[in-house]
């Protein structure tokens, strides 16, 4: 049976693609850009999460831990990364759900059974299921089913993608791909590399390549003030989604500073704790620039 | 769209003015009652009372009106009603120093009632009537907080105008009334006596509103002829010539009909004080005729109609509910008398009832932003989504209104209620969301019913454990029951036992309003009262209905799952630990709550385990109710709504299993229990959509989303769809607070500087500063929907 990690399924999703969508939510991604606010999406591999504001110290964890890996420090439960296997016994004892097991392996079954029950939703507003992430790509075998599946009882699919994936794996799937949602961040590759830890090569070639092909595609472009949200570099990507043969809009989506508080919960570091979003009016001043270049562009999803 | 100065002015001056108490209502029908009038039939002497108090009250015409005529001496001067329940001094006391919906009472009006209107009606009002029939088991029900019920300080009323004041004077009336009168069968029918004095009482109530009208025409010619200004001398001209023509003929412009519809309102209100005061219904169906006549003749603009809805608004907006006391201000704790206008929906012939004058009173709703009335629109799968669109937009400014109504469902279940078809599509909501068939149905709301209070019972073998009272059945210990099968049987038998109880009570009440305080004046306005010669409160209508309003039902099937999953299913927690555990209220068993909140299956979130067993509670409700015979020759029915009862029912109920504290609020409406919904408002929806909305009389589905989420079209749009799924699932009724958590916790330290913020409570909107600290905590706990 086919499975895959995935580590959330949101309804009434508004935000990524027509009307009122499903998004399943896969568990990892080959990019780490620094704004990212998913970073539990980031690892292919379950990780703990912990909402220390739930915790009502009762110690369930610590006695339900066989590996001992939970202590007490200053009053509250810590947790010795060393020690833990992630094997959740911990999770099912915390009432207070203050432990989370980040990543579900789920079966396509069971995904499906969460997607088919907005049906309805679906029919009336045009929406459907948007399959998101982490990259959706890195676990090629999976979506794939998942998409057959969507397509099989008639609801609409989008794929949110940065497009880093080996073309083969992106070829296997586009016919069963009704939009793309194709996220290009910077055109500089130097850049790209320093913000996203890998090169945007792969990801231009993807979608030059999708595009000639005739898949229904819109850019999404996260703005992140301070690094990408300069004019050369907007203009650039505005000029080269121009020229592509085939592309329906350009999406401009406006950095939120909301996953402070996930990178907490995961025990990570958020190097970008100084940047505010974009000023109001901004955004709307960044989308009649780039109309300029010929191209339908909205703010948000 | 603008507001003319005239406009905003008696909008600011409605808004500043502060209700007080006037006695001069009482003051007049204590004058009628203490003559001696000898042997006269009930009926009669209710229209005589009526026929005394429009002669000789004060008649008001304020500066600048164009719609005139007000309940009391001047705007919110609200009048009483002792002969239904006489205020002692003390609840004067509570009325005048009460924090929340308080009235200013003078010491002179004080003065009156201690000399004048107690003496005569204490001890005698129908309030003491009632409680004086009611059984020992009632006492007792009533006293734990099983049940409310509406009669005691209110009369029966719930009830809205169809399309007949717009074709027919009370002339008209009149003549009726003398036809029926000839006809009149003494051989053959015993009868013709009892409907001879009714129709002869409806004669007079008839000619009282007509008088009643001329009196204003006098007010304002005799204005006309001093006012200096020629603007509004013309004004106070046109106003005679309209008090002249209506009632008493059929209107013949947008001006007449408005008046005419007023002028009704105020008798209906007058003549007693019936819940949910009166409404006009479907007013862009019964206005239309009169705009496109108006614009065609070039006799009316559409900025003079609009400006006439208008004060028309403010009108209502002048009359706050009758002062409550006791349980009954606790179950409805508001100004708000209710009067809801519909929109939309269908026409008789079952088509696209949208016109020019729907989008004309959306404007108004939007402009005007009032307590009263309420206004709803009335969804129909043939109605056009720019209308929904349109009213999404006056949704989204965050003041609670319009509330949003599936039309097609409403004449399912009034056709599943035994109305015609023709009848059903002119019907549709009232009050916060009751169903009925406009003009043709006296459709009462006798109470609100704590299901909640059932369960906590059956927990106890029926002691409440508040006080140590027998209120239920002995059915057994609750560590006794082997199956959730046996605790469900137990509570069933609970529930019927406490609804026989409340069934009891209603009939008997039914009775002492039909016998004592006869409607004529209502009966007028109501099919088929004339062509039966029976009054209102007797079963004159064409149809009966008596409802009986669950309350609580998310916290039940919370409440309820808990035990089946924990007690039951899984082996987690034993009964006798988890009645220990709720008798400690939690403390010291925090990580038990924890469990019974986030490790139980809960309403709300499209989980078919928690929802299965809210249709079990659902369904035990209305088997326990639904086709129950009433007095009237009608039948019981049921519907899911709270006002402001869920707080109050919530205070006399301990800590309950789904994790919920003693004391605090319980579940509004048909909505999960405040912060159980967690996953979107499509889960919640589907949900609820899970019981069977067609064999009630009305649900009411609360939504609270943040501000962000209906920022741009899209999501305004959205929205649209959002309420057509449901309405496609046959979800009754939605309403919506956009309004965030921060803006309500700032107004909650600054009242003073959010007393304009109007919120969704429940079937009602209300100013947020005027509700009680546990409501306002409830309204913040509500779930908040945000963009994912």
């Amino acid at each position: 049976m086919t499975t895959g990690l995935i580590f959330d399924i949101k309804k009434f999703s508004v935000h990524d693609g027509p009307g009122i969508r499903t998004t399943v939510f896969f568990k990892g991604c080959p990019l780490r850009c620094q704004w990212c606010h998913n970073p539990e999406s980031q690892r292919l591999g379950r990780e703990r999460l912990i909402r220390t504001e739930r915790c009502i110290r009762c110690g369930a964890c610590l006695a339900a831990c066989e590996q001992e890996a939970i202590s007490w420090v200053d009053g509250q439960p810590v947790t010795d990364d060393g020690r833990c296997i992630l094997c959740g016994a911990c999770v099912a004892e915390c009432h207070a759900g203050a432990r989370e097991i980040a990543g579900r392996r789920m079966t396509v079954g069971e995904v499906m059974a969460e997607v088919e029950r907005d049906i309805a939703f679906y029919d009336e507003s045009g929406g459907g299921v948007t399959f998101s992430g982490g990259e959706p790509l890195m676990q090629p075998e999976f979506l794939g089913a998942l998409l057959q599946a969507s397509r099989d009882r008639g609801i609409h699919t989008a794929l949110d993608t940065c497009g880093h994936a080996p073309w083969p794996v992106l070829d296997a799937v586009r016919r069963v791909v009704d939009l793309f949602l194709y996220d290009i961040k910077i055109m500089d590759e130097t850049r790209h590399r320093q913000f996203t830890g890998v090169s945007n090569d792969l990801i231009l070639k993807n979608l030059e390549a999708l595009s000639a092909l005739g898949s229904r595609i819109v850019v999404r472009v996260p703005v992140i003030p301070g690094i990408n949200d300069d004019e050369d570099n907007l203009r650039r990507l505005a000029a080269y989604v121009a020229a592509l043969p085939h592309v329906e809009g350009l999406a401009l989506l406006p950095y939120h500073a909301t996953a402070t508080a996930k990178y907490e919960r995961l025990g990570l570091a958020y190097s970008l704790r100084e940047v505010r979003p974009p000023p109001d009016g901004r955004m709307e001043a960044l989308g009649q620039m780039l109309q300029a270049h010929g191209l339908e562009v909205t703010i948000g999803g | 769209m603008a507001t003319s100065e005239r406009v905003a002015r008696l909008r600011q001056e409605s808004l500043a003015a502060v209700p007080t108490i006037s006695t001069e209502r009482a003051e007049l029908m204590t004058a009628f009652y203490q003559q001696d009038r000898g042997l006269v039939s009930a009926p009669v002497r209710r229209a005589l009372s009526f026929q005394y108090l429009m002669e000789q009250r004060t008649i008001y015409i304020g500066a600048g009106e164009l719609i005139v005529g007000e309940k009391g001496p001047a705007p919110k001067a609200t009048p009483t009603y002792p002969e239904l329940c006489c205020h002692s001094l003390a609840d004067l006391d509570i009325l005048n120093s009460r924090e929340k919906i308080s009235f200013a009472v003078s010491p002179q009006a004080r003065r009156v009632y201690e000399n004048q209107i107690i003496p005569f009606w204490q001890g005698r009002s129908m309030r003491d009537l009632i409680f004086g029939q009611m059984t020992g088991a009632w006492r007792a029900a009533y006293d734990a907080g099983v049940f409310t019920e509406f009669m005691e300080q209110r009369s029966p009323g719930h009830t809205v105008l169809d399309d007949k004041i717009y074709y027919r004077g009370m002339l008209d009336f009149q003549q009726e009334i003398a036809r029926n009168l000839e006809q009149l069968d003494y051989l053959g029918d015993a009868k013709a006596y009892a409907k001879e004095q009714q129709l002869k009482a409806m004669d007079i109530v008839a000619g009282a509103l007509i008088r009643f009208a001329e009196r204003h025409a006098e007010h304002a010619r005799a204005r006309a002829a001093e006012e200096k200004d020629s603007r509004r001398r013309a004004e106070l001209e046109r106003i005679a010539a309209v008090c002249e023509r209506v009632p008493a003929h059929a209107p013949r412009d947008f001006w007449e009909a408005l008046q005419y519809y007023w002028f009704v309102h105020l008798g209906v209100t007058l003549e007693l004080n019936p819940w949910d005061a009166f409404s006009p219904g479907k007013l862009d169906q019964h206005l239309y005729p009169f705009y496109q006549a108006g614009l065609e003749s070039g006799t009316l603009t559409r900025e003079a109609a609009e400006e006439l809805l208008q004060c028309l608004w403010i009108k209502f907006n002048n009359q706050p509910a009758p002062p409550k006391v006791g349980v009954t201000a606790a179950e409805s704790s508001t100004y708000t008398d209710f009067a809801q206008i519909n929109t939309g929906g269908v026409r008789p012939d079952g088509s696209d009832a949208v016109n020019e004058v729907t989008y004309l009173i959306l404007d108004v709703v939007e402009e005007m932003r009032l307590l009263q009335p309420s206004a709803s629109i009335q969804v129909s799968k043939k109605n056009p989504d720019r209308f929904v669109k349109r009213a999404a937009r006056i949704i989204r400014t965050g003041y609670g209104q319009p509330s949003v109504f599936n039309s097609d469902l409403i004449v399912q279940e009034l056709v599943r209620m035994g109305k015609s078809v023709d009848d059903a599509r002119c019907g549709g909501s009232s009050g916060c969301i009751e169903v009925g068939a406009f003009g043709k149905e006296n459709f009462n709301l006798t109470g609100y019913f704590n299901l909640v209070k059932v369960l906590e019972l059956t927990l106890h073998n029926g002691v409440d454990p508040r006080s140590g009272r027998r209120i239920g059945l002995e059915t057994g210990a609750a560590e006794q029951f082997d199956t959730f099968e046996a605790l469900f049987v137990a509570y069933r038998q609970q529930l019927t036992y406490l609804i026989d109880t409340k069934v009891r009570g209603n009939n008997v009440i039914e009775r002492l309003y039909a016998t004592f305080m006869p409607v004529p004046f209502l009966s007028l306005l109501i099919d088929d009262c004339i062509a039966n010669g029976r009054d209102y409160h007797d079963g004159g209508a064409r149809y009966n209905t008596t409802y009986i309003q669950g309350v609580g039902l998310g916290t039940m099937a919370d409440a309820l799952t808990a035990i089946k999953y924990h007690v039951y299913d899984q082996g987690t927690l034993r009964m006798a630990d988890l009645l220990a555990v709720l008798a400690d209220d939690f403390e010291g068993h925090e990580r038990v709550r924890q469990m019974l909140l986030n490790r139980t299956p809960r309403y709300g979130n499209d989980d078919d385990y928690a929802d299965g067993v809210m249709r079990r509670v659902f369904e035990a409700y209305l088997d326990a109710v639904d086709g129950r015979p009433n007095t009237k020759g009608g039948t019981y029915r049921i519907n899911m709504l709270p006002t402001t009862c869920h707080v109050y029912f919530g205070s006399v109920i301990g800590a309950t299993p789904d994790g919920r504290r003693a004391g605090t609020p319980l579940s509004e409406g048909i909505s999960p229990v405040q912060g159980a919904d967690q996953r979107g408002p499509t889960a919640v929806i589907r949900s609820a959509a899970k019981m069977d909305h067609v064999r009630t009389g009305g649900t009411l589905l609360n939504q609270k989303f943040t501000p962000q989420l209906l920022k741009d079209e899209t999501d305004l749009d959205n929205l649209v769809h959002l309420v057509r799924t449901y309405f496609k699932l046959d979800g009754h009724h939605i309403q919506f607070n956009v309004v965030d958590a921060e803006t309500l916790r700032a107004a909650q330290r600054n009242p003073e500087q959010y007393r304009d913020l109007i919120v969704r409570v429940a079937g009602y909107s209300d100013y947020f500063c005027d509700l009680g600290p546990a409501l306002q905590e409830e309204i913040i706990a509500r779930t908040e929907h945000n963009a994912f």
